[in-house]
C-alpha cells in the first residue's frame, strides 16, 4: 500500500519537474503584465496580438515546413545510407562511420558557420533552400544512428530467405527488412524532427531573405524581453500537441481492440 | 491499408510543400528592401505603412546581438539594406570599410534628431549612421530595501547588501562599471586598469545574488534584490511595474548608448535605403517607434509630443549634467582578448 504509493507520488513529481514550466508558461500567457514577477489580472490580448503578428505567423509557418520536410528528405537519405553503411565493412565502413559523426559532435556554431561558408562558395543565395539543406545536412547522423543499430539486429538469413522465395531485391527491401527497421526509421524521423523544430544557430547563419523560424524569432527578443505573445504560441502549440497525442493513443487503442475481437470469433 | 493511407499523406504532404516553396520563388516586381533589426524594436505597422507608402517589398530580419549581425553582413551573405547596430560595432564596421557613407540631403527628416546627439565619438560628422534608440547604464535600486541615497558604483560593493546585488551578465557593461568605479574610462586600453578592474570584479563576486540577463527585470519588479544594472530602457519599463524603483546614473559616469541605422556596402538599393531611414526619422514614424519600444528617443519633436512625466524623468531623458561624465563604447577591437580573459576569469571565479 505504501509502497504503491511512494511510487506513485514519485512518478508525480518526475513529471511535475518535466512540465512545470510549461505550466508557468501557459499561466502567464494571460498575464496583463508582460512580467512574470507580477500577476496584473487576467487577459487575452497576448492571443490578439500574436495573431495580427505577420512576423510570428511566417516564422512558424517556416518551422513546421522545414522540419517535416528536412526531416522526411534526412529519413529516407538516412535509411539509405544506413543500409549502405551495414553492407560495408573494413576501413571504408570506419571513415563512413566517423564521417557521419562530425555533425554530432561539432558545436552548432561551428556547422552554422562553416555550412554559411559553403553557401557562399557555390554562390547559393541564403534563403530556404540553404536552411532546408543545412537542417537535413544536421538531421542525416540522427537518423542513421536510429537506424544502424535495427539493421545490426537484422539476420542476414531474413534477406536471403525473401530472395529465395522469389522476391526482387527491392521487393525484399521493401516486404521484408523496412518492417523490421521501422521502429528505428520512425525514431530517427522524430529525432530528427525535434532537432529540425529546436534549431537556432544553425539556422540563424544559413538563412535569408526573410526567411525566419521560431526559434530565431524568439532568440531575437533576448535583449528586450519575451513577449508574451510567445507564451500564447506556445501554449496554442502545446495544447495541439497534447490533442494529437490523445487522438493517435485513442485510435490506437481502438484498432487493438478490433484485433482481439477478431480473435474471440475466430 | 492503414500504412498506404499514410504513405500518401506524406507524399502528399512533400508535395504541397515543394509547390509552396518554389510558387514562393516567383516574386513581385516590387523593388525590395531587406531591414536587419533587433528582435522587437520596431513598430511593425511602421513596416506596412512604408510598404503601402513607397510600393516595395519590406524583407525584415531580426538579429539577437551586434556580433551576430557582424558576421552576417561581414561573410556578404544576404543583401542588407539598413541595419541597426550599436554604437561600438558601427565603429568596427567603418573601420573595416563595410558600411556606405549616407548621403544627408537624402535625408531632410535628420535635421530632427536632437544636436547633442550628433556627431559622437563613435561616427563623428555622422557621415555612416543616423540615430534611431539611446539610453544609459545605471543602477536600480529598491527604495524600500536601500535606506541610504544611491549616487556611486561604490554601493554595488557595500557588503551591506551581500546577495541582494544584480550584475548584467555582458562583458563590457560589467567590466565598464568597474573601471568607472576606480575612475577610469571605460573604454580603457590600459592592462593595470583592466587588471584592476578584474580584481574588483573578482572581491565583487561574493557579494553577487547572480550575473543576469534579461531575468533581472523580473527579479527586481518581484523585489528579490535590492540593487541591479541596468538599461535605462528596462528601468523605465521596471518602475511602472513596481513604484518601489528607483533608477540613478551615478556621479563617476556611465555608458550611454545608442542604436543607428547604417547602410552596409553590400546594399543593392542605397537610395531605397536613405528614404527609409528618412521614412523612420519622420515625427510621426518615430513616435510610433519610441512608443511602443518605450526607449529613449533622439527625436526633438518626439520629445515634445510625449507626455511630460516620461520626458521629465532623468532615466529616461537625463539632464546633460547627468551625462557629464558618461562615454559611448568604442571599438576594443585590438585589447578584446584581455577582456575576454578578464571576463573569462571573473566568471569561473
Amino acid at each position: 500500500m505504501v509502497r504503491s504509493f511512494l511510487i506513485k507520488s514519485y512518478t508525480f513529481l518526475i513529471y511535475f519537474f518535466l512540465y512545470a514550466p510549461i505550466l508557468i508558461l501557459m499561466i502567464f500567457s494571460f498575464n496583463n503584465s508582460k512580467s512574470r514577477g507580477n500577476w496584473d489580472g487576467f487577459t487575452l490580448k497576448w492571443y490578439a496580438e500574436l495573431f495580427q503578428d505577420s512576423q510570428i505567423a511566417s516564422a512558424l509557418y517556416y518551422t513546421l515546413l522545414v522540419a517535416v520536410l528536412s526531416s522526411l528528405i534526412a529519413t529516407i537519405l538516412g535509411t539509405l545510407a544506413a543500409i549502405g553503411i551495414n553492407n560495408m565493412r573494413g576501413l571504408p565502413k570506419m571513415i563512413t562511420l566517423n564521417v557521419t559523426y562530425l555533425p554530432l559532435l561539432s558545436p552548432d556554431i561551428v556547422m552554422g558557420v562553416s555550412l554559411m561558408l559553403l553557401f557562399i562558395f557555390i554562390k547559393l543565395q541564403l534563403g530556404f533552400l540553404t536552411m532546408l539543406f543545412a537542417h537535413i545536412t544536421f538531421n542525416l547522423p540522427f537518423v542513421v544512428f536510429s537506424v544502424l543499430p535495427k539493421l545490426r539486429q537484422l539476420s542476414n538469413e531474413t534477406y536471403d530467405a525473401a530472395l529465395d522465395l522469389g522476391a526482387t531485391p527491392f521487393e525484399a527491401y521493401k516486404k521484408v527488412i523496412l518492417p523490421q527497421i521501422s521502429p528505428g526509421i520512425v525514431t530517427g524521423f522524430l529525432l530528427a524532427f525535434t532537432m529540425s523544430f529546436d534549431d537556432f544557430v544553425v539556422s540563424f547563419f544559413t538563412t535569408g531573405s526573410g526567411v525566419s523560424n521560431l526559434a530565431i524569432e524568439i532568440y531575437s527578443m533576448a535583449r528586450r524581453g519575451i513577449n508574451p505573445k510567445i507564451n500564447a504560441l506556445l501554449t496554442l502549440m502545446f495544447i495541439c500537441i497534447m490533442l494529437l497525442l490523445l487522438i493517435v493513443n485513442y485510435r490506437m487503442s481502438k484498432d487493438s481492440n478490433k484485433e482481439t475481437d477478431v480473435k474471440i470469433i475466430k | 491499408m492503414k500504412r498506404r493511407f499514410l504513405v500518401r499523406l506524406v507524399i502528399g504532404f512533400l508535395l504541397v510543400g515543394m509547390v509552396l516553396t518554389l510558387s514562393g520563388c516567383g516574386s513581385s516586381d516590387k523593388p525590395k528592401l531587406h531591414v536587419y533589426n533587433w528582435g522587437d524594436y520596431i513598430d511593425e505597422s511602421v513596416i506596412k505603412e512604408f510598404e503601402k507608402e513607397y510600393n516595395v517589398d519590406v524583407i525584415y530580419e531580426e538579429f539577437a546581438t551586434n556580433e551576430e549581425m557582424y558576421v552576417k553582413i561581414k561573410a556578404g551573405t544576404a543583401n542588407y539594406d539598413v541595419a541597426i547596430p550599436s554604437d561600438y560595432m558601427i565603429t568596427k564596421m567603418i573601420n573595416e570599410g563595410l558600411l556606405h557613407k549616407i548621403n544627408l540631403d537624402n535625408i531632410p527628416n535628420y535635421e530632427l534628431i536632437d544636436d547633442r546627439f550628433k556627431n559622437l565619438a563613435f561616427d563623428p560628422n555622422n557621415e555612416y549612421s543616423v540615430p534611431y534608440m539611446w539610453g544609459t547604464v545605471g543602477i536600480i535600486y529598491n527604495k524600500k530595501m536601500v535606506q541610504e541615497p544611491v549616487d556611486s558604483w561604490k554601493i554595488l560593493w557595500d557588503e551591506k547588501y551581500s546577495k541582494k546585488i544584480l550584475m548584467l551578465d555582458s562583458q563590457r557593461d560589467s567590466i565598464g562599471v568597474a573601471l568607472k568605479m576606480l575612475g577610469y574610462s571605460l573604454n580603457s586600453k590600459d592592462p593595470k586598469e583592466l587588471n584592476e578592474a578584474k580584481e574588483m570584479l573578482i572581491k565583487q563576486k561574493p557579494l553577487l545574488l547572480a550575473y543576469v540577463g534579461d531575468e533581472v527585470k523580473d527579479k527586481m519588479i518581484g523585489n528579490e534584490a535590492a540593487l541591479a544594472v541596468v538599461w535605462s530602457g528596462d528601468a523605465v519599463y521596471m518602475k511602472r511595474e513596481n513604484p518601489d524603483l528607483e533608477y540613478v546614473i551615478p556621479k563617476e559616469g556611465s555608458n550611454i548608448w545608442f542604436d543607428s541605422m547604417v547602410i552596409p556596402k553590400t546594399s543593392q538599393n542605397k537610395e531605397l535605403a536613405e528614404k527609409f531611414i528618412n521614412f523612420m526619422c519622420s515625427t510621426d514614424v518615430a513616435y510610433r517607434n519610441a512608443d511602443y519600444i518605450g526607449y529613449s528617443t533622439p527625436h526633438k519633436e518626439v520629445i515634445k509630443m510625449l507626455p511630460q512625466e516620461l520626458t521629465s524623468d532623468p532615466s529616461y531623458y537625463p539632464a546633460e549634467g547627468d551625462l557629464q561624465n558618461s562615454e559611448v563604447f568604442e571599438d576594443l577591437s585590438d585589447v578584446l582578448a584581455i577582456y575576454d580573459k578578464i571576463w573569462t576569469e571573473v566568471k569561473s571565479e
